[in-house]
């Protein structure tokens, strides 16, 4: 596992482990966030992204292992952790029966904002949040996007240094999901350290560094460049062919053949050595009258190398 | 503890109340239509209760007992029957609530021993009326039985002074100018502003969790005792305009005589209310669903204030072990500084033990609320 380790950590998780009477939610989780780093979390429905963000928020105690947030231990000063983070839960969660600005001012209140910033600040959070001229819209009128964006507009407010997001593109259309992104990188180009966590794959895509989850386990972790190139421990190759079965068949038990797999009317073929195997898989196909019409390398995109990770992760533990 | 946190859930707390006119006009005009409708509902007071009399003897004496009960302002006499059969039709059909029988040896008796008994037959299906019915016939016939015994003694020649001063067990919810609503209406306000005011804030912590505000509202620096006091704040102004609207319906419309001090009435008001508020705030608190609080709220607030404050049923009159447990209850010293500032004038001095036992009573609540608010999902 590739983590290569920020020279300025904010957040560290160290062996973090929750479990729900017998049930592992979170199963010795280690990592660090660096400062101004963009850090990414995916993983399928209850693989445990909202339960590890939970914690480094002091929402809930670690059953084992550490979080330090900010410096501060997060099981033994949650009160302190929590004037330095911005937090955006997975459900909206700002008060829909009050306006835009009321619902900033209020957490202007909350956090404390120096009276003096606190109109500028407003101002900001609204500009950001695009929605100059709708102050004193209530919040249960807003579409999806606006009332993501509000909600980071109200996590901001305080200058937090570490954010904490968790899936705040869900429910967005892709245009406004773009733009979310946007900001979230704005921000850590003032130094905000962003956890993120998404559903979806190709978001990994704007993360400085992501990490996979799997049922509770962290299963890799790296830039999108880094997972892209190596976390699949092999490369990837691309074949095309008149007959689907037989030949996935044939490759199962190829030489050089890592692991092979359906993807739409073409397989994807993970090789120890895409040099070899493009010397060699067409003879050997050819002998079983298989031969391919196409095979060619291709760069693995972060989804194909998820499922991939996931798959096998997931069949490691069946077998275990 | 911040005053500006405060402030800010304070703030917010009033914008919700007044985003939600439904639940503001019940706020405001529930005491309203509950002091008109107990208010006259648990009128105690006994005005011309239809009477049925059944002569068995037809005498001077006899004549006269009806006449004291036609002479007193709680009984009309209605009919005049001859039978039993009668009588129990006219009880049955709802014509007369009471009846009053004569026996045949009446007079002989009362000359011979100076006492004579006399048969009441109640229709028992209000219980109330029946109860209050039977009380004032016993002192009907009291004050007719005084009467004639002083006849009596005179005729035996002993000397006035001799005769002992007859004991009429009069009911403790007759109070001395037989105006029970006197007694029952500063009470009625406590018990309305205890249904009220537990109902008020047994919803803010529960819509919280049900709306999903509640896991932002935790991962902020908020602290307990600044979320509580930010919550109830804006539900002691509403409790306060409540209890303005029931106390001046007392004093006005049911015309009960205030003798007290305003001042008096404030302070020990505020004290109750912040009581009741913080009651309701701990069920929010501790009951996860905004239902669920709110109707344990109804029962922890409504039941025992209604039995055991004292309000209608006398404290002094109940089982030893019941009249401790009174002193846990909250409404019962408010129950008694109301009756004793409109009945009696009495100031805050005069009412320092009472007034002591709810600010302990308060302050306690609201320790435990502030001290049972977990600002974790675990
Ligand atoms: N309070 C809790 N009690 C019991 N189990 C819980 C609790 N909270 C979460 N879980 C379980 O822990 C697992 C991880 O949940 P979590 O919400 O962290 O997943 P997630 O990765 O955020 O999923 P999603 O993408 O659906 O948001 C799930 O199986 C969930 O059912
Ligand atoms: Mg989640």
């Amino acid at each position: 596992m590739n983590a290569g380790q920020p020279a300025e950590p904010r957040i560290i998780a160290e062996d973090l482990v929750k479990r729900f009477g017998s049930f592992v939610a979170v199963d010795h989780v280690s990592f660090r966030v660096g400062r101004g780093e963009i850090f990414g979390f995916l993983g399928p429905n209850g693989a445990g992204k909202s339960t590890i963000i939970r914690i480094l928020c002091g929402l809930l105690r670690p059953s084992a292992g550490r979080a330090l947030v900010a410096g501060i231990d997060v099981a033994r000063d949650a009160e302190r952790v929590r004037e330095r983070i911005g937090y955006m839960s997975q459900k909206f969660s700002l008060y829909r029966d009050l306006d835009v600005e009321e619902n900033l001012k209020f957490f202007g209140g909350i956090y404390r904002v120096p009276r003096a910033e606190l109109g500028e600040r407003i101002r900001f959070a609204i500009d950001m949040a695009g929605l100059g001229g709708r102050e004193h819209a209530l919040v249960s009128n807003l579409a999806g996007g606006w009332q993501q964006r509000l909600a980071l507009g109200c996590a901001v407010l305080h200058r937090p240094p570490i954010l904490f997001l968790d899936e705040p593109t869900s429910g967005v259309e892709p245009a406004s999901r773009r733009r979310f992104w946007d900001l979230i990188h704005a921000l850590a180009a003032d130094g905000v350290s962003v956890l993120v966590s998404t559903h979806y794959m190709d978001e990994a895509e704007y993360c400085h560094r992501a990490a996979l989850i799997n049922q509770g386990r962290l299963i890799a972790v790296g830039s999108p460049e880094e997972l892209k190139n190596t976390a699949l421990g092999g490369d990837l190759l691309l074949l095309e062919c008149e007959m689907l079965g037989p030949t996935l068949a044939a490759l199962q038990s190829a030489p050089g053949v890592l692991d092979c797999s359906v993807f739409g009317n073409s397989l994807h073929v993970l090789v120890g050595s895409a040099e070899r195997s493009l010397r060699e898989l067409p003879d050997y196909l050819a002998q079983r009258r298989l031969p391919p019409t196409r095979l060619v390398r291709i760069q693995p995109s972060l989804e194909d190398v998820f499922v991939q990770l996931i798959a096998v992760d997931s069949a490691k533990r069946r077998a275990a | 503890m911040r005053w500006r946190r405060l402030k800010a859930i304070a703030v917010k707390e009033v914008l919700q109340i007044w985003r939600d006119p439904r639940s503001l006009m019940i706020a405001l005009l529930l005491p309203f239509t509950q002091m008109f409708l107990l208010g006259y509902g648990v009128n105690l007071d006994l005005k011309h209760l239809p009477v049925c009399t059944f002569d068995r003897e037809g005498s001077q004496l006899s004549q006269a007992l009806f006449k004291h009960f036609q002479a007193s302002q709680y009984f009309t006499i209605a009919r005049n029957v001859t039978s039993y059969a009668e009588l129990t039709a006219a009880i049955d059909d709802a014509t007369c609530g009471f009846a009053i029988v004569v026996p045949p040896d009446f007079s002989e008796r009362l000359n011979d021993t100076g006492s004579a008994p006399v048969q009441a037959i109640l229709d028992a299906s209000d219980d109330n009326t029946a109860n209050l019915a039977l009380g004032y016939a016993t002192a009907v016939v009291a004050g007719y039985s005084a009467d004639v015994q002083l006849h009596w003694f005179d005729r035996q020649g002993r000397p006035l002074q001799q005769i002992e001063p007859m004991t009429v067990q009069s009911r403790v919810w007759f109070n001395e100018d037989l105006e029970s609503r006197n007694f029952i209406i500063p009470g009625l306000v406590a018990v309305i502003m205890a249904l009220v005011g537990a109902q008020l804030t047994s919803l803010t912590i529960s819509r919280e969790r049900e709306r999903g505000t509640m896991e932002l509202l935790v991962s902020t620096p908020v602290k307990p005792v600044e979320l509580m006091f930010g919550k109830l704040a804006p539900y002691l102004v509403l409790g306060w305009l409540d209890a303005a609207f029931c106390l001046v319906i007392a004093a006005l419309w049911f015309a009960v005589p205030f003798r007290g001090t305003l001042v008096a009435l404030f302070l020990t008001t505020t004290l109750f209310l912040v009581a009741v508020l913080s009651i309701g705030y701990l069920l929010s608190v501790l009951i996860r669903s905004q239902v669920g609080a709110s109707q344990i709220a109804l029962v922890v607030t409504m039941l025992p204030t209604v039995l055991l404050s004292g309000y209608v049923f006398p404290i002094d009159q109940m089982p030893t072990v019941v009249q401790d447990i009174t002193y846990l209850l909250y409404s019962r010293y408010y129950v008694t500084i109301l009756k004793a500032v409109f009945l009696k004038g009495s100031g805050i001095l005069e009412l320092m033990t009472p007034i002591l036992f709810l600010a302990v009573y308060a302050s306690a609540v609201m320790i435990l609320a502030a001290r049972s608010f977990r600002k974790r999902l675990d």
